[in-house]
């Protein structure tokens, strides 16, 4: 959200700082249907976002807003004794999808949604006591003479994850699309409430496998936030390089794919080389080449040693030497910009009202990254500039990209010239008990949230992944409308979402 | 077009060769054990791993359930088991994944017949069950000009009828099982199953999720490849092996 919208935050909300603090949930305030839904809907319309819907107890959900100005997160409970309550979506078209996942986790039905369908589940979906039936493979349809429809999926042409797309055209022009997801669904969030520790960081780090250092990370930030501990300085230096090397490697694979896309060879070969590299330097860091296994709770797995880390130093500089070549040749390319350009446009409005997140929000003209929002570890000292495009093409959504590479690279690449002298980690204590704590981290999809939540014995008891494809899948619908069918794979690889993020 | 024909000059041939190539010595790989060196009565080992893959008295380590993490070579003060850089984890039945303490036996090949059939021309279509995307984005880095697995008749193809075998990933998510299995049966026999990665193998970190159910057991597997996610080399190095291209 940009900073001349935001208005005064009301001061009766509990708010907590997005650096490690945490609220107890005696404190969230409690309020019945209507009141919580123009609380919720207020607050929105005043700079904030909602972020989660977290169940708290039977018929308690906690709303999280995320307020982008003051660098918070604010807390509101709505107490739904009837199992129901006015749905924000009618107002907030960002909160959809949140609220179909706590109709189907939680059988809390909101009340005029206008598309309550399952988000994920498809078999075991029915709460009976609610009355209202959902029926997945129900496509919204459009009808009239020369409409077709296209169904996609869910196996796809290609290794990718399995989806269902359902397109409504005329002639060649997508009048409406719709996503249907679920098939990842292997009870992510359940196993996170639940499992032992140790296990529980691995499924962290299995909630989008291209995105493993981000999730850990805001895994381990929600963790800390409980217990009361923070990192030592070394640690958080090598989370935010191994976080940017992350963005690197996936914002330079997503490149090449797009080259690949639309046919131009030498793209497509020389970025998905040089993310290969990336995903290598992040194997010298770490052990994995997707980062697996660095963080941890209260710190990280090993510091690697000062030789190893000028080699890495190194290796990044010829791998920002050969980027600015690869893109600059790829970018002058007529062929390159001309199908790029107008393909697919999410305009600043639509981008708001959906709320979406990371690089696709930017390309839209949306001043929104965590990093410079919610700093956090290493982010609080040193800055990395926010690339912000207006014309929210595909050409944007690569522009982003392709600028804010560069930018990445001189951040590791400072960091780990001067890693501090610290231990690796610390050892973590006990969670507070009846504590809501939130991770919040710029992945490079986008914000990446979890929020945890502990009960009387300092046990978890509720834990939401929020990964940044929840917030976007619906922007990539809206891009389509208008298009040409044939350019829908060049739309889906600009925002190259997460299908195991969003399922879960 | 000059600077692109000069920089295809400059960058010239990027692809290795499909074994021999050392690793850094930070990659986690094949695990490496000595029951000898266990004492079998701290246990810190099993309680650290996140999947329960490896088991003290007598110790053993399941490479099927095993993600590589490492946190047993952290734990163990008296080096019994240490994690090398070699990323060979291929093999042909499940239970020479579980290691005691001998060399993993690695994967052979199919029958003289079997291998008449698919030695010179593999085509697979690869189903993402439940993948979180790690195994799915290793497998396309098997056709890019570092790994290229298309130099040894290799491909991944867009319909299962054209389809010489299936590539699995993910623990089989509830809701994918039925597309999985219609998969299945639009291959043409003979038909191969490759099972990558610790998820398709297990389960692993999400063994016991009432959502995660398995391969089918109508899928008969001919290939587990181990890893989370398994290194391009090591996918490369398991279906050479299979095909008989590697000893």
């Amino acid at each position: 959200m940009n900073g001349h919208l935001c208005a005064a935050a009301p001061a009766d909300l509990p708010a907590l700082r997005t650096d490690g603090d945490v609220v107890a949930v005696v404190d969230i305030p409690r309020c019945g249907p209507a009141e919580f839904h123009d609380a919720v809907v207020a607050r929105c319309r005043s700079g904030a976002r909602l972020g989660a819907l977290v169940p708290l107890a039977p018929a308690e959900v906690c709303a999280v807003l995320i307020d982008d100005c003051g660098g918070r997160i604010e807390t509101l409970a709505l107490r739904a004794t009837e199992g129901r309550y006015p749905s924000l979506t009618v107002e907030l078209a960002s909160a959809q999808a949140l609220e179909r996942d706590l109709y189907e986790q939680h059988g809390i039905v909101p009340e005029g949604h206008p598309w309550l369908k399952p988000l994920r589940r498809h078999a075991d979906l029915e709460h009976p006591d609610s009355g209202i039936g959902c029926d997945p493979h129900g496509f919204f349809r459009v009808e009239g003479a020369g409409i077709h429809e296209v169904a996609v999926g869910p196996v796809h042409a290609g290794i990718i994850e399995p989806g269902h797309f359902r397109f409504q055209c005329q002639g060649e022009t997508v009048l409406s699309l719709e996503i249907q997801l679920g098939y990842q669904h292997r009870g992510v969030e359940a196993l996170l409430r639940s499992a032992a520790p140790a296990r529980r960081l691995a499924v962290a780090e299995s909630v989008a496998g291209d995105t493993a250092v981000g999730h850990a990370l805001a895994y381990c930030c929600a963790i800390e936030s409980l217990a009361a501990v923070e990192a030592p300085p070394a640690a958080q230096a090598l989370r935010s390089v191994a976080l940017e090397i992350e963005r690197i490697a996936n914002h330079v694979g997503d490149l090449g794919a797009l080259a690949g896309d639309i046919g131009y060879q030498p793209g497509a070969t020389w970025f998905g080389r040089l993310r290969g590299e990336c995903l290598n330097l992040l194997l010298e860091l770490s052990g994995n080449r997707f980062g697996r296994g660095l963080c941890r709770p209260g710190g990280v797995r090993t510091l690697p040693s000062a030789a190893r880390r000028d080699g890495v130093a190194t290796r990044l500089d010829r791998a920002e030497r050969d980027f600015e070549r690869i893109a600059n040749v790829t970018f002058a390319a007529p062929t390159v910009l001309s199908r790029f350009e107008s393909t697919g446009v999410v305009s600043r409005e639509v981008s708001e009202a959906l709320g979406l997140v990371g690089p696709v929000a930017r390309a839209s003209g949306c001043t929104r990254d965590t990093r410079s929002a919610h700093p956090r570890g290493m982010y609080r000292f040193a800055y990395v500039p926010v690339t912000v495009l207006e014309s929210g093409d595909v050409l944007a959504r690569a522009l982003v990209r392709r600028m804010e590479v560069p930018r990445s690279i001189a951040f590791a690449r400072e960091r780990l010239a001067a890693l501090p002298e610290t231990a690796a980690a610390v050892d973590l204590p006990a969670l507070r008990p009846d504590c809501l704590a939130v991770g919040l981290v710029e992945g490079w999809r986008g914000e990446i949230l979890h929020v945890a939540v502990t009960g009387a014995d300092g046990r978890l008891v509720a834990y939401r992944v929020i990964d940044p494809s929840l917030r976007n899948w619906f922007g990539l619908a809206i891009a389509m409308r208008g298009n040409q069918i044939s350019d829908f794979p060049l739309c889906n690889k600009s925002f190259n979402l997460s299908y195991a993020g969003h399922d879960l | 077009m000059l600077h692109a024909l000069s920089l295809r000059l400059e960058f010239g041939r990027a692809t290795l060769p499909s074994c021999g190539v050392a690793l850094p010595d930070s990659f986690r790989g094949r695990p490496r054990l000595d029951p000898a060196r266990c004492d079998q009565s701290c246990h810190e080992c099993e309680q650290a791993c996140p999947t329960g893959a490896i088991a003290t008295g007598p110790l053993r380590l399941d490479l099927g359930a095993c993600i590589l993490c490492g946190a047993c070579e952290q734990t163990c003060t008296t080096g019994a088991v240490v994690l090398t850089n070699d990323p060979r984890l291929a093999v042909n039945r499940r239970e020479d994944l579980v290691l005691a303490g001998e060399d993993l036996r690695m994967a052979t090949a199919l029958d003289v017949e079997s291998r008449r059939v698919f030695g010179r021309s593999l085509k697979l279509r690869q189903v993402s069950a439940g993948g979180c995307s790690g195994c799915e984005a290793e497998l396309v880095a098997t056709g890019n000009a570092i790994f290229d697995l298309g130099r040894f008749g290799v491909q991944f193809v867009a319909s299962p009828r054209h389809a010489d075998g299936l590539v699995i990933t993910g623990p089989v998510s509830a809701n994918m099982r039925e597309a999985l299995l219609e998969t299945w049966r639009a291959t043409p026999s003979p038909r191969l199953v490759i099972a990558v990665g610790a998820c398709a193998i297990s389960g692993a970190v999400f063994h016991g999720s009432p959502q995660a159910l398995g391969i089918p057991e109508e899928c008969p597997v001919d290939l587990y490849v181990a890893g989370c996610p398994p290194h391009p080399l090591t996918v490369l190095d398991g279906i050479l092996r299979l095909l008989g291209k590697m000893q």
